[in-house]
This record gives structure tokens, C-alpha cells and sequence, in this order.
């Protein structure tokens, strides 16, 4: 059996598999029907330094072989998350990436603190591309000094590995990472969600009372295998791709256009249940391309021109 | 705890055109479901649609034993999920997830169960007839429908000992108009012990049963059908506001995938589910 543990910093993921943030609730939703140690994270929904309302409903629409939502990043705020769900997900055995929101740099600073002041914190997912908020996040997400300023401070006040989520909803994503990098952080994530649009020709209204939201599935895959392979060209720090993912084999497409590790997101909603034998697909893939190490796959697309093919005249 | 069955179709009845029963091999989720509880279906195994949707069980079904074999579905065609399950075969698979939220509590005699239906909200009380015939609750269906043809399993609920009121909007059975009238008319004038109401349907609908029972003080539930996502409490797409203190008090976002889909009808800020359900 290959080995698929992975290194994102100083942190060791038993495979590269994690439960996509704002997919996957606090993680004790599913830990019911999910051993929540067989994966190689949780990604917990993302936390602002208080509780946070979100959007009014409806809040979700599907879209061809996707979905858009616009949540407005409802949750708990960091202090509640640290008492109430921290403590069992550490007992459970998760390795949980805690996805933070701030609407200023103090506000990410601040929530990066408490979060370093307990244990069982795996890593921080600095989100600075939610699309659906006004004031947070993407403000700096979308901005390359905006960028360079929250992974610095944050940097100066955690540890803990340090993973900016960048937005693809820029021109050119790679300058992000590169930014990202340069500033310190121990990893990047792509994709967070494309803005997007759907309305109902009937009423002539948006079907999100948000009006635009951010959308996500296997519509995005081949943009995000895009966007991956561009920040993989660009940065030494390991990639987390998402995008889209179902199955095993889109895992390996985003693993060999430059990801360490994968974040499933949309599919859980659709099988709460595809977490083992996704991972399982995984190693069954390495053994029968006789690789002993999901590592040595990160980047391996070959992108040489083939020989030209004999052919009969 | 939920479970994953892929679940053999093993009939479908049209019972017109635009309504169905789909009965599901699913005993693992049928042996453990309460009443009102829900499952998340896969209508289609492809990309259209991608989501599951959820259902309400209508029916556990049961071999002569007793034993659970399987659940059915009562199923409105209304888009293209809906439109799946109005016509799938008998021998098709379906991917069904649950036994999922909130169940609704049957009450105990002396106390008396008043259930409100609208239409496809016929869907969860099924379940909870058989629950309040075990406890031999006395119990009434208030049903409205549009027309006599949109009125199903009136036999089912009788052979369970319940009292039929019902109701359609075009006359062709019951009372002519909204469920709603003989309802108001039955609390006006009931004289006997306590009343628990139940009631499922359209939004509207379940707003007007709940400040009946606001107006004459009786304990009302309500089985919510917001959209959702993944029934799981993983999206934060099926938010319900409810107040958690009594009148005045705060109002949150719940999940009515986890918190309901069966609400107190007090808790529930109806002003802002509007624009949700049917």
C-alpha cells in the first residue's frame, strides 16, 4: 500500500484529503457517519471573532453540474468554536484546519491568537475570498498589497501553519500565491468559488437573495486544474487544490497539476459517504502506477510534446 | 445515524399526474425512521440534477411479520428531481441517505392530536398516524387539497382510527375552500381536553394553522420544508429563523435539516420564511 501522507508546513496529513471549509459545517455534524480521523482534514466552516448571522434564505441554487451559494459566512465566531466543538474534534482524532474571516487585519490577528492559545489546531485557512460578504475577506483577497499585509500580521502572531485561500476571481491567480508566499505562508488553497449570477426568467428576480454567490462543483474542475498548475508554476510552498472534486481520479488530476493535498467540498453534499472510497481510489491509483508515495505524484503532469505518430501514407 | 442505501425501486403508483407513491428498498433506514423524519434522495445518478432532495418518509412498509422492508415516498412533480421520481421504474436504484432531522413528538391520551395537511404536506403524517394509533391518541386529519383528485390514502388514515375532515378548493370533496376553516371552526367549538396540533404544507398554510394555535393556546408543531443541500448540517442552506426565547426574545438562523425539519410553531419567525417552501 503507498504511502499518502503529505506535508503542508510542519503539519503531516495522513493522506491529502480534507473536508472542504463552508462543506462540512464544524466536522461533529458528520462525525455520526464519518470517522473524522480517517481523513487527512477537516476544514471547519469559516469563523469571524464573533457570531456572525449570514444571509437571509435562499441561499443556494443549483446550477448545471453545480451549485452557487451565498451562506454569508453564518457561524459561531472563534471564542464559541474553541469551547464547544474544538475539544470533541480533538478527541475524535481530527486534524482540523480552522478557516478564519476577518473585516480588518486586527480581526484576523486577533482570532489567529486565540486559535494559537489552544490545542488542536492543525492549521489556519486565512479566507480572504469568500465572494458573498461585503466587508471581509476578499477586500484583501483581491488585492496583491492586501494580500502582503493580512499573511504578514498574521504571520507575526501564529505558528501554526499558515494557508491563505485565494479567490480565483482575479486575472492572475499565481501572482496571489507568490504573494502569499513571500509573506510567509506555510501552503496556499485554490479555488474558493467563482462570483456568479443565476435568475429566474419567471419572476424576473435572482434566485439568491444575496443576487450573486459563489459557485462551486465539477462545473469549475477544469479552471481550477487551471489555476492549481499556474500557482504550481509559480510557488515552492505546497498547493491545496479544490475545485470540483468527486472521485479519486479528479483528486490525482489536481494532484498531478501541482496540489500536495485536495479539499472536497460540493460532493460531500451530494455523498456524505465518498470520504473512504475516495481515499481508498487514492492509494489504489498509486499502486497501480507503482508509486510508493502520493508526494512523488504533486506536479507530475508531462506536459512535453509527443512524438509525432508514425503513420502510414 | 444515517446510512447510504442504494435503494431498489419496488413500485411507483401514479396516483395522478402529477402526484406518485415511490416505495424504496431501504429496510435499514425504514426500521429506524420516526415519524416526520426525512431522507436525502439522488434522483438522478448523473448531473441533473447534482443535489439531493429531501423527503419526508410517508410510508414504512412492512412484510407480515412486522419487519421493515422498505419506505415509500409521497412525490409532487414539480421540477426536474421531482419529475425523475414521478417517473422511475420499478427495478431502477436510487441513492437515499437517512434517516435524517428532527422527528415529531406523538402526544399520549388524554391529550388529542389534530393533524393539518395541505396538499403534498400529507407527506409526514403517516408515519405519525401509526405512532398515535400505537399510544390509541385520538386523532382528526384536516386535509385540504385542490381538487378531489390532488386527496389520497383517506383509507389508510381511517383504518387507523382518525376522523377525516376535508377540504378542496374547487368543491369537488369535502368543504369547499382553505383546510384552514374547518379548523378554526373545530378550536372554536372543541369542548374536550387538550389539543396538540400538527401541520404540513405550504407556507402560508402553516403560518395560518400556527396563530390558530396561538389564538387558542394549543401546542402547534410544524414540519418545515425550506431547500436544501445536504440535509446534514454541512451547507447552512436550509436556515429557519426561530426565536429561543419566547416572544420579543432573539431570533437565530437554524439549520431545519439538524433543528427541524419539525419547528414549535412559536419559535418560528414567519415573517421571514416567505420567501422559502412552496
Amino acid at each position: 500500500m503507498a504511502d499518502l501522507s503529505v506535508r503542508i508546513g510542519s503539519l503531516t496529513l495522513a493522506n491529502p484529503v480534507i473536508a472542504a471549509s463552508g462543506c462540512f459545517g464544524y466536522g461533529l455534524e458528520y462525525a455520526p457517519s464519518v470517522n473524522l480521523a480517517s481523513l487527512g482534514g477537516v476544514a471547519v466552516k469559516g469563523l469571524f471573532l464573533e457570531e456572525r448571522e449570514g444571509h437571509p434564505p435562499p441561499r443556494i441554487v443549483e446550477t448545471p453540474a453545480g451549485m452557487l451559494n451565498a451562506i454569508g459566512l453564518q457561524g459561531i465566531g472563534v471564542f464559541r468554536f474553541v469551547a464547544e466543538k474544538l475539544p470533541e474534534l480533538r478527541r475524535l482524532g481530527a486534524t482540523t484546519v480552522v478557516n478564519i474571516c476577518g473585516t480588518t487585519i486586527d480581526e484576523y490577528c486577533e482570532i489567529a491568537r486565540v486559535l494559537s492559545d489552544h490545542e488542536g489546531v492543525g492549521a489556519i485557512e486565512l479566507n480572504i475570498s469568500c465572494p458573498n460578504i461585503k466587508a471581509g475577506g476578499i477586500q484583501f483577497g483581491c488585492s496583491l498589497t492586501g494580500t502582503d499585509d493580512v499573511v504578514r500580521a498574521v504571520r507575526k502572531v501564529t505558528r501554526l501553519p499558515l494557508i491563505p485561500k485565494l479567490t480565483p476571481n482575479v486575472t492572475d491567480v499565481a501572482s496571489f500565491a507568490r504573494a502569499a508566499e513571500a509573506a510567509g505562508a506555510d501552503a496556499v488553497s485554490l479555488v474558493n468559488t467563482f462570483l456568479a449570477m443565476a435568475i429566474d426568467v419567471e419572476t424576473r428576480r435572482p434566485k439568491l437573495s444575496n443576487v450573486m454567490g459563489g459557485l462551486s462543483g465539477p462545473a469549475i474542475r477544469p479552471i481550477a486544474v487551471r489555476m492549481v498548475y499556474e500557482c504550481f508554476q509559480a510557488v515552492k510552498i505546497p498547493i491545496i487544490g479544490m475545485g470540483g472534486i468527486q472521485n479519486a481520479a479528479d483528486a490525482v488530476e489536481f494532484i498531478l497539476a501541482g496540489a500536495t493535498a485536495v479539499q472536497v467540498g460540493t460532493a460531500n453534499f451530494v455523498d456524505p459517504f465518498l470520504w473512504q472510497p475516495l481515499i481508498g481510489g487514492l492509494g489504489d491509483y498509486l499502486d497501480r502506477h507503482h508509486l510508493a508515495r502520493v508526494a512523488d505524484l504533486v506536479g507530475r503532469v508531462d506536459v512535453s510534446k509527443p512524438e509525432p505518430a508514425w503513420t502510414a501514407s | 445515524m444515517p446510512t447510504d442505501v442504494a435503494a431498489a425501486v419496488l413500485s411507483n403508483r401514479r396516483l395522478s399526474s402529477d402526484y406518485n407513491v415511490i416505495a424504496l428498498g431501504a429496510p435499514e433506514i425504514a426500521a429506524v425512521t420516526a415519524p416526520g423524519q426525512f431522507v436525502m434522495i439522488k434522483p438522478s445518478a448523473g448531473m441533473d440534477p447534482m443535489l439531493r432532495r429531501p423527503f419526508s418518509v410517508f410510508e414504512i412498509l412492512r412484510d407480515a411479520s412486522g419487519r421493515a422492508t422498505g419506505l415509500s415516498l409521497l412525490n409532487k412533480r414539480v421540477g426536474v428531481g421531482t419529475a425523475l421520481l414521478y417517473a422511475a421504474e420499478p427495478g431502477a436504484t436510487l441513492s437515499v441517505v437517512g434517516p435524517l432531522g428532527r422527528a415529531f413528538v406523538p402526544v399520549d391520551p388524554p391529550d388529542e392530536a389534530w393533524m393539518v395537511a395541505g396538499g403534498v404536506g400529507l407527506a409526514p403524517f403517516a408515519t405519525l398516524a401509526e405512532a398515535l394509533a400505537a399510544r390509541h391518541t385520538p386523532m382528526t386529519l384536516f386535509y385540504g387539497g385542490r381538487s378531489r383528485q390532488d386527496l389520497f390514502h383517506q383509507a389508510f388514515f381511517e383504518r387507523l382510527g382518525a376522523r377525516l375532515v376535508l377540504t378542496t378548493e374547487d368543491g369537488t370533496e369535502g368543504e369547499r375552500g382553505r383546510v384552514t376553516a374547518p379548523l378554526e371552526r373545530a378550536l372554536a367549538s372543541h369542548r374536550g381536553g387538550p389539543v396538540t396540533l400538527y401541520a404540513c404544507g405550504p407556507t402560508p398554510m402553516m403560518r395560518a394553522v400556527a396563530a390558530l394555535g396561538a389564538r387558542f393556546a394549543r401546542p402547534t408543531f410544524v414540519s418545515l420544508e425550506p431547500q436544501m443541500g445536504c440535509g446534514m448540517g454541512g451547507c447552512y442552506s436550509c436556515v429557519v429563523r426561530v426565536r429561543r426565547s419566547g416572544p420579543g426574545g432573539a431570533t437565530h438562523f437554524v439549520r431545519s435539516c439538524l433543528d427541524g425539519p419539525v419547528f414549535d410553531a412559536t419559535a418560528v419567525v414567519w415573517d421571514a420564511l416567505s420567501a422559502v417552501g412552496h
